[in-house]
């Protein structure tokens, strides 16, 4: 780790100000940042740590939206986000009990991992994701590996979640980093099924329509049968093919709508 | 009942507070006033030529106090080989030089190039980053058939070929073998890998060296399984320090797995490098960095055939192994497929021929040396593999054809093929424990039930037979072993009667500190709390070999009860002066020595007084004092044995393996602390297991190291395994030690591997898919892939 300075606003004007100096560097958790700055692959000046801002902290819901503080940890999403369930077990099942204390849904999201279980979430719940300058519909913020619709600096201070009216996330482990292998997250609203694939596309997190527009006629396992995916366009590594991933990507879905009823 | 402390009760760890509360003392523990710190430039290339290094930037930053190259170590030598092989055609190994710091050439990904000694350790971490280092790459040589093609590209260009040695065992029965299989009722082949596993200690590499100029002596701090091999190794071979100007101390060390066992050029270094400086150097390995410079393990490649006659009696095994020795030779590297590995072949079974053959390769990869089993896990999974595997082919019960084929209780002491001579065992007693503990009888209704829910279940058995506590000195020596493997101890009784034991073994997780107090308390029968045991320090205890194979309570408990003989023998003589009797009536029991037939008595502590204040005391015919040191060379290995059951779930869906229980019954002959010895059980599975589902070592095309961190080296964790189910009450004792003992400290990882594939495939073949092997790790897309074939 190289030296940095840090700072912890109680403000987000404060922590968006800090923000402005060049090399900079917002901190959510730091579950990702810190392990690269330790090995030395991240060298900013500052960290403007987001913990210390008590409005980003927080999971509310009206009935319709649960709403989450962008520097909400998961360990607090999993157990207050009761209006939520498919969200809340998501939350739970992220890493281990000191991540989960640690990591936060802005800096999931802000990082946009392509195996992080968060954004499968927010992409088929068709999230808003809430920036301290403007609100991002989640079909529009992911925007490929470790990329988003987020600019320099800014700062993503709530999630709002539309409640389904059924949903499910299933992971399939990597053996060696417990990131998703494949996670598929499947919610069921008036208006249709949206389902989303972490931990498999070449671009990050997708949206499966094939699956979405069976799913929507018919709410059932067996719906997606007759559905496949390419193993071309999903990630191959030493923990398994694309092709696997593809088959695995279908397995899931089932077993998240499975799952659902 | 055993007495309390004593031999066979299962007390608590005593070391276990100390660790459990924070207050162990480890080697990165340790810092000396106006230590400096030491950070190593390492290769990010696995084969290249150096054309330059230029230090000038990085010498003239913060804190910087010096920068080593090679060039510091011109007058140093080697870090030294401890085994010397000899291949079939009667010629040595080809032994490379292993510099401190890279010779002209980077030979693979970690190898050290440069060191900074700094005021901090980030400063010497910042001027690393400023050493500029020209490397010219080269191609690298990874798979190890292609590295012993024609014009290959050498990873020693001094060396005549990547080819360490081409090993014959047992020559003498090539032919016969060869022909016993030609003309086999029938043949059984298997080709198989045994996966390259990273052993990742809990605790890290750390050396701390320190010179005195007053007296000219240098003190070693650091993590090893043997202060007395380091301090012979590099006090001898590589920096010219005679041993008694020389301290090694090897303190607490959270665990080794062999790993620990090596001489490393990072010990040479700190100790050289605090003379040069004149201050304490510290050097600390990262995780990132233990990865790729603490030896690794395992990594054979192997061609297996079992031959069997119309009776399904195996009449003959022949082996071909390709073992890596990645680019230099780690301390024991080529005697792990050779004597640790060919010797085993014959297994549990009485098969007359067996034939091995081991081509032994230099590649750009880390050293590979011994991990937890060493050569036998390698011998163990093939032989168990192949078994079950012919089973399957001729319709029969994997179990039954052990069974027909295994060394039977009244055929010991059994002369294998493959020189060692089993002293004692019973295959069928542990078969028989195993099975009735895992319910074989209703093992199908499992699997119906299994089925019902759209999963796949197996059941994997597998019978192993290690060979522990290596000796005697003398076979090992014409075997090549550059090193005498006896272990020592001194017993110090002091004069309250407390008493400090002080072994030449070192424990790094074992829980010697425990069991090796019990064997005192047992023979003179006072509390083991008045019983210390010190180790790791080469000013304190007598010459010692260390502590892997499973060889601890076997040599090193036999030296500390041949010491406590002596000591007993003479607090004897101190007593019958005491007591006015002949000392052949003197009994000890309980701490007591009392005259035969009599109530005289006299305290333990009452002759151990009169020992160091001899008023009363004979003083004509026995010296004072009651210390005493025994050396123990053992006259065979031991043999411990077992039967290993697996019990697994496969999702057809994901290909993913659930371990639904693991049984291991074993014959450790007798036990000290059965509940330690079922934690060795149990550690030594998990890591089985580790190897069967999860761990490997992946280098990609470049010889980068693709699996460098826990992202992707898959350790197994708490819930990857079952609760084991562990026995050991089939005890055929050692006949050969005093205390009849085995060793179990290796036994769990070496067992669980094949128990654990056998399961696997079991339960693919009984879902209907023609799968007859996959290599370890048994991952869930490696399954998946299995299945699409077949």
């Amino acid at each position: 780790m190289y030296n940095f300075e840090f700072v912890k606003p109680a403000t987000v004007d404060e922590a968006i100000a800090a923000l402005r100096e060049e090399d900079a560097q917002a901190l959510g958790g730091g579950q990702t940042l810190l392990p690269t700055m330790k090995q030395r692959l991240a060298m900013p000046s500052k960290l403007v740590s987001l913990g210390g801002i008590a409005d980003l902290v927080g999971v509310s819901s009206d009935g319709a939206t649960l709403t989450l503080g962008g520097a909400t940890p998961h360990a607090v999403v999993a157990s207050n986000a009761g209006a939520y369930p498919a969200l809340a077990a998501l939350a739970g099942g992220i890493g281990d009990p000191a991540v989960r204390n640690r990591g936060t849904v802005g800096g999931s999201l802000a990082n946009n991992d392509p195996a992080a279980c968060y954004p499968s979430a927010a992409l088929a719940s068709g999230a808003t994701i809430v920036t301290n300058a403007r609100e991002i519909a989640a079909d529009d913020y992911f925007q490929g590996l470790f990329s988003t619709a987020l600019d320099e600096g800014e700062i993503i201070t709530a999630v709002r979640f539309p409640i389904p009216q059924r949903a499910n996330y299933q992971k399939f482990e990597q053996p060696a980093s417990r990131f998703a292998l494949v996670g598929v997250f499947v919610a069921q609203y008036a208006d249709g099924v949206r389902v989303a694939v972490t931990g498999a596309g070449n671009d990050g997190v997708f949206r499966w329509s094939e699956a979405e527009a069976a799913l929507s006629g018919s709410f059932t396992p067996d719906a997606v049968d007759g559905l496949s995916l390419s193993g071309d366009d999903m990630i191959g590594d030493l923990h398994g093919t694309g092709a696997y991933r593809a088959h695995l990507v279908k397995v899931m879905t089932k077993r998240a709508v499975a799952a659902c009823n | 009942m055993p007495k309390d402390g004593g031999i066979g009760d299962s007390t608590k760890r005593r070391e276990d507070i100390r660790f459990l509360t924070g207050v162990g003392n480890y080697t990165d523990d340790i810092n000396i006033a106006g230590q400096t710190y030491a950070c190593f430039l390492r290769s990010d290339v696995a084969h290249g030529t150096i054309n330059s290094i230029d230090t000038s930037a990085a010498e003239a930053m913060d804190g910087v106090v010096k920068i080593f190259t090679a060039a510091d170590f011109a007058q140093a030598g080697g870090i030294p080989c401890g085994w010397q092989v000899t291949d079939r055609f009667g010629q040595p190994m080809q032994e490379p030089k292993h510099p401190i710091l890279a010779e002209g050439k980077v030979r693979h990904v970690g190898d050290p190039i440069a060191v900074v000694v700094a005021e901090t350790a980030e400063q010497a971490r910042d001027a690393v980053e400023a050493i500029e280092v020209d490397i010219e790459e080269l191609e690298p040589v990874l798979n190890m058939k292609d590295a012993l093609a024609d014009g290959a590209t050498k990873v020693h260009d001094d060396l005549t070929s990547n080819l360490c040695y081409d090993w014959g065992f047992v020559e003498e029965n090539r032919e016969a073998v060869d022909q016993a299989i030609k003309s086999a009722h029938h043949v059984t082949t298997l080709e198989l890998t045994n996966n390259r596993l990273v052993p990742n200690p809990m605790e890290p590499r750390v050396a701390v060296g320190q010179y005195s100029r007053a007296n000219d002596e240098y003190t070693l701090y650091t993590t090893s399984q043997n202060p007395h091999v380091i301090r012979l190794l590099m006090g001898a071979f590589v920096l010219g320090i005679p041993e008694h100007k020389l301290r090694v101390v090897a303190p607490d060390v959270g665990g080794g797995f062999g790993s620990k066992i090596y001489h490393y050029a990072e010990e040479a270094f700190v100790t050289y490098a605090a003379k040069v400086v004149n201050r304490p150097v510290k050097w600390t390995s990262s995780r990132s960095e233990a990865f790729i410079s603490d030896a690794h393990g395992r990594d054979h490649v192997t061609k297996i055939e079992l031959a069997m006659d119309e009776n399904h009696k195996f009449t003959a095994v022949r082996t071909d192994t390709y073992a890596n020795m990645g680019a230099y030779l780690s301390t024991f590297a080529p005697s792990i497929p050779t004597w640790l590995h060919g010797t085993l072949m014959a297994g549990n079974y009485t098969t007359p021929l067996v034939y091995v053959n081991v081509k032994a390769v230099f590649t750009n990869t880390v050293p590979v040396d011994a991990y937890r089993g060493a050569g036998r896990p390698e011998a163990t999974y093939q032989l168990e593999r192949v078994i079950d595997k012919a089973a399957r082919e001729i319709g029969m019960d994997p179990a039954e054809l052990r069974r027909l084929n295994f060394i039977k209780p009244d055929q010991f002491p059994y002369q294998t093929p493959v020189a060692v001579m089993y002293d004692t065992g019973n295959y069928d007693a542990t078969l028989d424990k195993a099975l009735e503990m895992t319910d074989y009888a209703n093992f199908e209704s499992r699997a119906a039930e299994s089925k019902a829910r759209g999963k796949l279940r197996g059941y994997g058995l597998a019978h192993f037979i290690e060979a522990c506590g290596i000796a005697p000195s003398n076979l090992v020596g014409q075997l090549g072993a550059r090193a005498g493997l006896y272990e020592s101890a001194t017993v110090r009784v002091n004069a309250t009667g407390s008493i400090s034991v002080f072994t030449g073994s070192h424990s790094h997780g074992q829980g010697h500190e425990t069991t090796f107090a019990q064997v005192v308390s047992e023979m003179i029968g006072i509390d083991v709390s008045l019983i210390d045991i010190v180790h790791g320090d080469t000013s304190k205890t007598p010459m010692g070999m260390g502590t892997y194979g499973s060889r601890s309570i076997a040599v090193g408990g036999s030296a500390m009860v041949r010491a406590t003989e002596k000591i007993i023998n003479k607090a004897k003589k101190i007593a019958s002066h005491l007591l006015e009797a002949s000392e052949a009536d003197i009994e000890l029991k309980d701490g007591q020595f009392s005259v035969a037939g009599t109530d005289k008595s006299v305290a333990w502590g009452d002759v151990t007084l009169a020992a160091y204040v001899p008023h009363n005391y004979p003083l004509e015919s026995l010296e004072p004092g009651l210390e005493e040191t025994a050396f123990y060379d053992p006259s065979n290995f031991t043999y411990p044995s077992g039967a290993y059951v697996c019990e697994v779930e496969v999702d057809p869906d994901t290909g993913k393996v659930d371990i639904l229980g693991f049984t291991a019954a074993d014959d450790f002959g007798n036990v000290i602390n059965p509940m330690i010895v079922a934690g060795q059980v149990h550690g030594g599975v998990a890591q089985g297991i580790g190897q069967a589902l999860l761990e490997n070592t992946v280098y990609d095309e470049n010889g980068q190291l693709l699996t460098g961190s826990f992202m992707d080296y898959a350790m197994p964790r708490a819930s990857d395994v079952p609760s084991f189910s562990v026995d050991h009450s089939c005890q055929t004792p050692c006949t050969h030690n005093p205390l009849g003992v085995k060793g179990c400290g290796e036994a769990g990882a070496i067992g669980s591997p094949p128990a654990v594939v056998n399961a696997v495939i079991d339960a693919l073949q009984r879902g209907g898919y023609n799968v007859d092997h996959i290599d370890m790790p048994v991952s869930p897309s490696r399954v998946w892939a299995a299945m699409q074939q077949g």
